[in-house]
Order: C-alpha cells, then structure tokens, then sequence
C-alpha cells in the first residue's frame, strides 16, 4: 500500500530520519513506535506529503508520490487521512461544518455534503453532537469528530499521530477499538504512529521500531514483543 | 442657554460627522490595503503556509518604514496625490487618502498579529487534507483569526480615529480641526474641551463596541 524506500530526511546537520525503508501493507494497522527523538514525526510528514525527503523513494500503490508538486500533491494528499493528538479541530466551525470540510475542498455540491456528514458522524457514533460547538465536546468526542473529518474524503489511508495520548485510558481503549472496527468495515490502511506499547499491542499486526531516525527492528508484532532483537524494543517493553 | 454653549452645540455636529466620515471612510480604504499585505505577511513569515524569507524582509521593512513615520510628516508628503486623485488637499475627503495610506501598514501588522494567533494544529491539518493555500487563507485562516480580527479593526478605528484629529492641522475639518482653530489659535478651551469630550465618547464607543463584538463571536464557539 504505502512503500518506503531509503527515505531520509535532514534538518540543519541533524540526520532526523536515517535511510527508512518500509513496507506498509493494505488492510491493516501498522504501527510506528519509538521514544520521542527517535524520528516518529518526521517520519509522518514524509508519509503523508508535508515534507519532501532529501532522498529515497516512495509509493502509494504503484504510483511514486514523494516527487509530486502542485496540483497533483494536494490531490495525493486528500487520498490520506490524518488525526492528531490535539485533535486540530477548527474551533470557528461546529461538529458538523469540521467533518464538512474536506468535501468543501473537495468541491462536492452542498446537499451530498450534509447527507455524507451524516453518514461518517453515524460510523464513528457521534451523530447526536451534529450542531455541537467544540467546547460542549469531552477530548473522547473529538477525537471521534477529528476520525470523522479524516474519513470524509474517503482516503485509502488514515494516519494517526499519537492519537490517544491525550485521552484517559478508557477513552483510549474506545477510541482504539473505533479505529480497529473501522479499519474492518472501510477495509482501510492504518498507520498508527505513537510511544505507547499498548497502543501497538492493542490494534496493531506488524510494527517497526524507531531509534535514531532508523529502524531497529520490525514484524509482525507477536513476535516482536515476544523476542525483541534489538535494544530499543526491549527498553519500550520494559517501560510499559 | 448661555451663549458660549449655544455656539459650542452649533460647531460640534458638523465637526463630529467630518471626524467619524474621515474615519470611517479612511478604516474602509486602509483595510482594503492592509488586508491583503497583511495576510500576505504572514502566508510569508517563516511560520506562514509558504516562507518565503527574502520577500517577507522586504514587505516587512517597508512595513516598518511607514509605520515609523511620524504620521503628520507623512500626511503632508501624501497631500500632492490627493490633489492629483481627488483635485484638493484640503478638507475631509483630502485628508481619506493619506490617512488610509498612513493606516494600512498598521493594519497589516494586526491582521498579520491575529493570524499568528491561529493554531498551527489547524493549519497543519488543513495542510495535510490537501487544501490549497487560499482555501486555507479563507476557510481556516480567517474564520479561525476572527474574534481577533474584530478587536484590531476597532483598535484599527481608534488609531485612525487620533490621526484625524491631527489631520485638522492642516486643515482637514473635524474635531481636530475644531480644536485647534477656535480652542488653540482663538484661546477657546471650552471648545476644546468639547472637542475632546467628543472624541472620548467616539473611541470609548468603538471600544466598548469591538470587545463585545469579539466576546460574543468567542461565545459562539
């Protein structure tokens, strides 16, 4: 699905992301794990187009995206859905005008909007705060508003960045648990990128462990918990 | 009715619609400048949607420039395009062209200061669903800068409001004006008096009216 091929990224004379080659397979949770520093954000942006790397390559599908401009970059980007930790809400628009937006940008016509925001706010069960404003909403709510907006355009992907770090850990298991289910009915991809273990263990079937702007280690995530190789998976698995 | 106070009430009014027409007239054109250099200073900055340094240096010194200006200088360098545009350099609709020339530079530092305020989590997101960047000047920039924008354009108002009592200096009508031809040069302090008491009710106003403009737009959210 998404394919990296010795991607690296420098800022000033720090080497932040360090020839990463990954391979993100369809219809699945990957997940994207490391302590803070080790390159996770940056990482994310190359992923989803806010940053082009100094070299390398990458594939959404068979198509080549990381030397994209213009025009045909902002559409690559609408094929990606991103939430974040601080969920990014836009504060001057209520709950529905939120997940409205990027089939605003879209340009779809009013009257498909209004019926597909009610469509995505029943899939990530939030329907009854439609006309909410955003400061009516518990962190739990938002997120699920922020999943809602990210999923309007239909991306092939949906990337989340420390997604649950933000919310208590009941909230985070519910949140989690929309993210597997949803996954399941869109038959989406989903890159989870965090520095909890449990987060990995809860949803995710392969992982790659970052540290220093390289990849540690990866697979499938039963069996890197149970031998981990390298130094940085045993240090994450004896903190959680 | 004493007769200093009938012949007050007979100047003021005439005076008080000049001031609010120039500053009205002047806020309405110096936006229409300011605006746009403003969001453009900040699409620019190194925090904006597209950094692009050397042209943000330039605006933003020349920026500098203006707004460094002692503002009655500036007024009189500006007169000769209000004859050249408007065929006078004296009265209130002379004295609209520099002074909104003389604002817009402000008005670009606070639309640019208002915009800066805006999440950068927003603009992020807005970035990463593939908006263009005048969707996000438009859809997000300034509906989220909003409440903000509200409090500079009485701020803007108030501001312009001073330079036109300046403007009278050199006889662009107004309170200014008032003040200082009857209560400086004839040695009538209860005129200025006046003049100022109407000021204060007119920037008092615009205040009062700015904050609760902006507050109520926050309680909406």
């Amino acid at each position: 699905m998404l394919r990296l091929e010795k991607i690296s990224k420098q800022y000033a004379s720090l080497q932040v992301v360090d020839k990463i080659s990954l391979d993100v397979p369809p219809g699945n949770i990957f997940g994207i794990i490391g302590r803070s520093g080790a390159g996770k954000s940056t990482l994310l942006r190359l992923m989803n187009l806010l940053e082009k790397p100094d070299s390398g390559a990458m594939y959404l599908g068979e198509r080549r995206v990381d030397t994209l401009s213009g025009r045909e970059l902002l559409l690559e980007r609408r094929k990606m859905g991103m939430i974040f930790q601080n969920f990014n809400l836009f504060s001057s628009r209520n709950v529905a005008d939120n997940v409205a937006y990027p089939l605003e940008i879209a340009g779809l016509p009013r009257r498909q909007i209004d019926l597909r925001v009610g469509e995505l706010l029943e899939l990530t069960q939030i329907s009854d705060k439609r006309r909410a404003r955003l400061r009516e909403l518990s962190g739990g709510q938002k997120q699920r508003v922020a999943i809602a907006r990210a999923l309007a355009a239909e991306p092939q992907i949906l990337f989340c960045d420390e997604a649950t770090s933000a919310l208590d850990p009941q909230t985070t298991r519910s949140i989690l648990s929309l993210i597997k289910n949803l996954q399941k009915f869109l038959q989406i991809t989903v890159v989870v990128v965090t520095h909890q273990m449990e987060v990995i263990r809860a949803i995710c079937e392969q992982v790659a462990v970052l540290e220093d702007g390289h990849v540690a280690e990866s697979g499938a995530v039963k069996n890197v918990f149970a031998r981990p190789k390298s130094s940085a998976a045993r240090e994450l698995l004896h903190a959680a | 009715m004493p007769p200093n106070l009938h012949e007050i009430l007979g100047l003021l009014p005439q005076a008080t619609l000049e001031t609010i027409y120039m500053t009205f007239a002047s806020t309405f054109l110096a936006c229409l400048l300011g605006l746009p250099l403003g969001i453009y200073l900040f699409v620019t900055s190194p925090a904006g949607l597209r950094p692009q340094s050397a042209v943000y240096n330039i605006l933003s010194r020349l920026v500098n420039l203006f707004r460094s200006f002692p503002f009655i200088i500036l007024m009189i360098l500006l007169m000769p395009l209000s004859r050249l545009l408007i065929h006078t350099s004296i009265g209130p609709a002379a004295v609209v062209i520099p002074l909104s020339i003389s604002a817009a530079p402000f008005v670009a530092r606070v639309v640019e200061a208002a915009l800066e305020e805006v999440d950068k989590g927003c603009l992020l997101a807005a970035q990463a669903m593939g908006s263009t960047d005048w969707q996000i000047v438009r859809k997000v920039l300034l509906p989220e800068a909003l409440p903000a924008l509200v409090s500079g354009l009485a701020l803007t108002i108030i501001t312009i409001i001073g330079y036109t009592a300046m403007a009278g200096a050199i006889g662009g009508g107004g309170l200014g004006d008032l003040a200082i031809r009857f209560g400086y040069y004839r040695f009538r302090q209860d005129i200025t008096l006046a003049a100022v008491v109407v000021i204060l009710i007119l920037v008092e106003s615009v205040q009062l009216g700015g904050t609760l403009f902006s507050r109520s737009l926050l309680n909406k959210r």
